[in-house]
């Protein structure tokens, strides 16, 4: 049924549709009204899940390891400072590869102290050893909780989907919420998994000098999880009538220049390059969905017969630039090593990015022959 | 085991630890492992922080106990337990002990901020600190644990702890949980006794057992025990109960001894003076006086 | 504990440490400077000795106790509790 939710009560949903069995609470602006709404579910019976306050983000991701290493289906959500404390924990979920479910919504970590929209927060995790997905609508926010979890408990790995803070998190839509039955269709229970069990009793997270083994049976399943996050979203494509892909494309075949970027800004980029076709330049856009693992070969054939390419970041790593720059740089290497890229940043602490802010953006990467270090965009005079 | 023996045992016979585990010789910590296993059983889930019974639980692919175990980070003690319990129950097995192990550097200090929310949530799991006075596991550094005018290698002298060992007992006593008890190795049976009334109630149970360290507290190994009951017997380490913060029981063993009986032993006080012990003996003496009244 | 799970090939690790063996296979014994010899005459079976070795290395055997050297790291504890003094340290032999 259709519902005008917001993407973080999309959330809530998702989660009360996949039937978790723990939740670790802890509130963080913008994602509080996410635990909020869950709250509520178990008070009334609806979710049938065990809801611990915890008394810091940092508690909540080790109350829902502890869980999964039970063999329960958890959740937990945050966002920037948070998602930071609980930093530590994050490498230890992955690593005890277990099929945890995190919502993040995505907000500027402090100091100077905001609230508001950035993906820096999630992308300093990158190196966790979770899988990232980013959304940009409240339904695709539904639909990937349910995907993630059909993942993480296939490929036993972590997943963590983004929403931007407030331009997605409080922005009402209507969403459809499929009926139980075609949830546990496409998600069944968790499938037996290595437990805590007192009727075979081992021990988990023990020291060893074989860890290198474990970080190439991690990085192999990474390898693995691309194809198979495909196969789910085809799936899912099957069963609900709606996909996204690991990438998606926007006028990119015939396309001249591409602006490739993640969440909500591919919507105004879409806008944009709408405009621009009509005064004859090329324009496509190039949504990343899926960051970790990050889907190189899916980026090189979108972007295979472009003559430029402009990428805008709404994060920020110190030091070195936008990380989806490096990134995208880091796959062209293999194939195609002259393919101009420029690198804007934008957006960040929740700054608007307008229309003109990415008519700039065209205009730059049109006019400029060959890309000159990250340009900025909304800075002051 | 023979069965046709008419040996009695004092305390339950089946072990849930094996042998072959790497604890120093004469180690208090894993006798307080040992008891409080057997007065759990075999069906009890163990979580345990880096610490020395980290380290004893073996590396990988050993285990040293029979029991199911996780190794968690180590602020996290308290709410890992919490999780299990809270996955235990919403599975359906709520007849499995939920057992948090850590060691007095993981509670007092690190893994407090959780426990105390574990408290205050009175989440239905037993709490164990084994107390050895110090973080032993990274080599005998200090801890809030740590007495007064103790030598550690944070604290060498003339920088001896200059502060009063933090009461853990009054802290969690503050939140009113079903059960808080003080143990001691010294005293295996009743330890055993504690272990089997905690496992009874429901709610939040917290545990403190003394737990002598022939390592970090420099005496020779074959005194873990004598220097264990000379803590109760000298009145540093009293024995006693607490029920939902106000009911105190007191053991019945009274100070009877000289306090320096109990300081000579370890090298950690070889610097105490004169004016220490005093000062210790009226810090014992207040003590038995307040445990007294609280008792009524 | 399960023993599906090996440490000679990649295919064969678990996918995480779990450990699927006992540490029995350790024989810490080896560790011992001093020995302990338990004189059955003496023992009144109290099985104090038992109750305090850290390392269960002090087993009922029949009437009495047996120590074993395999496990026993010589700590003295068992000596030292005895109220028979049936247990005597003596030094260790290489």
């Amino acid at each position: 049924m259709k519902r005008v939710i917001s993407a973080n009560q999309s959330v809530s949903y998702a989660v009360l549709s996949a039937k978790a069995q723990v939740i670790a609470a802890y509130p963080i602006t913008p994602q509080s009204s996410i635990v909020e709404m869950l709250a509520n579910f178990c008070s009334t019976g609806q979710l049938h899940a065990k809801f611990i306050n915890v008394e810091s983000e940092h508690s909540a991701m080790a109350a829902c390891i502890s869980a999964s290493v039970v063999g329960a289906r958890t959740f937990t959500a945050t966002s920037s400072q948070g998602l930071a404390l609980m930093h530590e924990l994050l490498h230890y979920a992955s690593g005890l590869r277990l099929p945890i479910v995190m919502a993040n919504v995505n907000r500027a970590l402090g100091s100077p102290f905001n609230l508001k929209a950035d993906l820096s927060d999630s992308l300093s995790q990158r190196d966790t050893g979770w899988l990232q997905f980013y959304c940009e609508s409240g339904q695709e926010v539904f639909d990937t909780i349910i995907q993630a979890y059909r993942i993480s408990e296939q490929i036993l790995l972590p997943v963590m989907v983004n929403l931007e803070g407030f331009i997605l998190s409080h922005t009402y839509e209507a969403v459809d919420i499929p009926d139980q039955v075609q949830i546990n269709r496409f998600l069944p229970p968790p499938a037996p998994r290595d437990c805590l069990d007192v009727e075979n009793p081992c021990l988990f997270g023990g020291t060893t000098d074989f860890y290198i083994n474990f970080r190439y049976k991690m990085h192999q399943e990474m390898e693995k999880a691309k194809a198979f996050c495909q196969e789910c979203d085809s799936e899912f494509q099957k069963t609900f009538g709606r996909s996204y892909g690991l990438t998606q494309s926007y006028l990119c075949e015939d396309a001249d220049m591409i602006l490739v970027t993640a969440g909500t800004i591919a919507g105004t980029c879409r806008v944009v390059a709408d405009q621009y076709r009509k005064r004859g330049l090329k324009v496509g856009v190039l949504r990343v969905r899926l960051f970790r693992p990050f889907p190189s070969e899916w980026i090189c054939k979108a972007l295979q017969h472009a003559k430029k390419v402009a990428v805008i970041d709404r994060d920020f790593s110190p030091g070195c630039g936008g990380i989806f720059a490096q990134e995208i740089k880091s796959a062209l290497q293999g194939t195609r090593v002259s393919l101009p890229v420029y690198e804007f940043i934008a957006g960040l602490g929740g700054k608007d990015v307008t229309d003109e802010d990415i008519g700039g953006v065209v205009e730059q990467t049109n006019q400029t022959p060959e890309p000159g270090g990250v340009t900025w965009i909304g800075l002051l005079k | 085991m023979d069965r046709t023996t008419k040996m009695k045992f004092p305390i339950p016979e089946d072990e849930l630890l094996y042998s072959g585990h790497t604890a120093c010789p004469g180690c208090g910590a894993v006798l307080a492992l040992k008891y409080v296993l057997k007065g759990l059983g075999p069906r009890t889930m163990i979580v345990i922080p880096p610490s020395c019974a980290g380290t004893i639980s073996a590396p990988f692919p050993f285990s040293s106990l029979k029991i199911p175990v996780l190794r968690i980070p180590f602020e996290t003690t308290a709410i890992s337990a919490s999780g299990i319990r809270a996955a235990l129950d919403v599975m359906g097995k709520k007849d499995i002990h939920v057992l948090a192990w850590a060691g007095d550097g993981g509670t007092y200090d690190i893994g407090l901020q959780a426990l105390s929310a574990a408290a205050e949530r009175n989440d239905n799991i037993i709490y164990v600190c084994y107390d050895n006075e110090a973080y032993m596991n990274t080599g005998i550094q200090r801890s809030s644990s740590t007495p007064e005018g103790t030598w550690t290698t944070t604290t060498p002298s003339p920088y001896l702890k200059d502060t009063p060992k933090k009461d853990i007992v009054r802290i969690m006593a503050a939140h009113k949980i079903p059960y808080i008890a003080t143990a001691s190795i010294g005293y295996p049976p009743d330890l055993i006794k504690k272990v089997e009334k905690a496992k009874q109630k429901v709610g939040t149970k917290f545990i403190l057992i003394f737990s002598p360290c022939p390592t970090g507290w420099r005496y020779s190994s074959e005194l873990t025990i004598k220097v264990a009951k000379l803590a109760t017997e000298t009145g540093i380490f009293p024995l006693y109960e607490v029920e939902h913060g106000e009911k105190y029981y007191l053991g019945k063993k009274r100070p009877e001894k000289p306090l320096k009986e109990y300081f000579s032993l370890q090298g950690r006080f070889r610097t105490m003076k004169e004016e220490d012990l005093r000062r210790v003996e009226e810090k014992v003496r207040k003590e038995q006086e307040y445990l007294g009244r609280m008792a009524g | 504990m399960k023993k599906r799970y090996s440490v000679k090939s990649l295919e064969e690790m678990p996918i995480t440490a779990i450990s699927f063996s006992t540490t029995e296979g350790n024989e810490t014994g080896e560790w011992r400077s001093q020995r302990p010899l338990l004189d059955s005459e003496k023992c009144n079976q109290c099985g104090l000795c038992w109750m305090y070795c850290p390392d269960n290395a002090i087993l009922p055997e029949k009437d009495s106790f047996q120590i074993s050297y395999t496990y026993c790291k010589g700590c003295g504890i068992c000596a030292k509790e005895c109220p028979k003094g049936a247990i005597l340290l003596v030094k260790e032999k290489r």
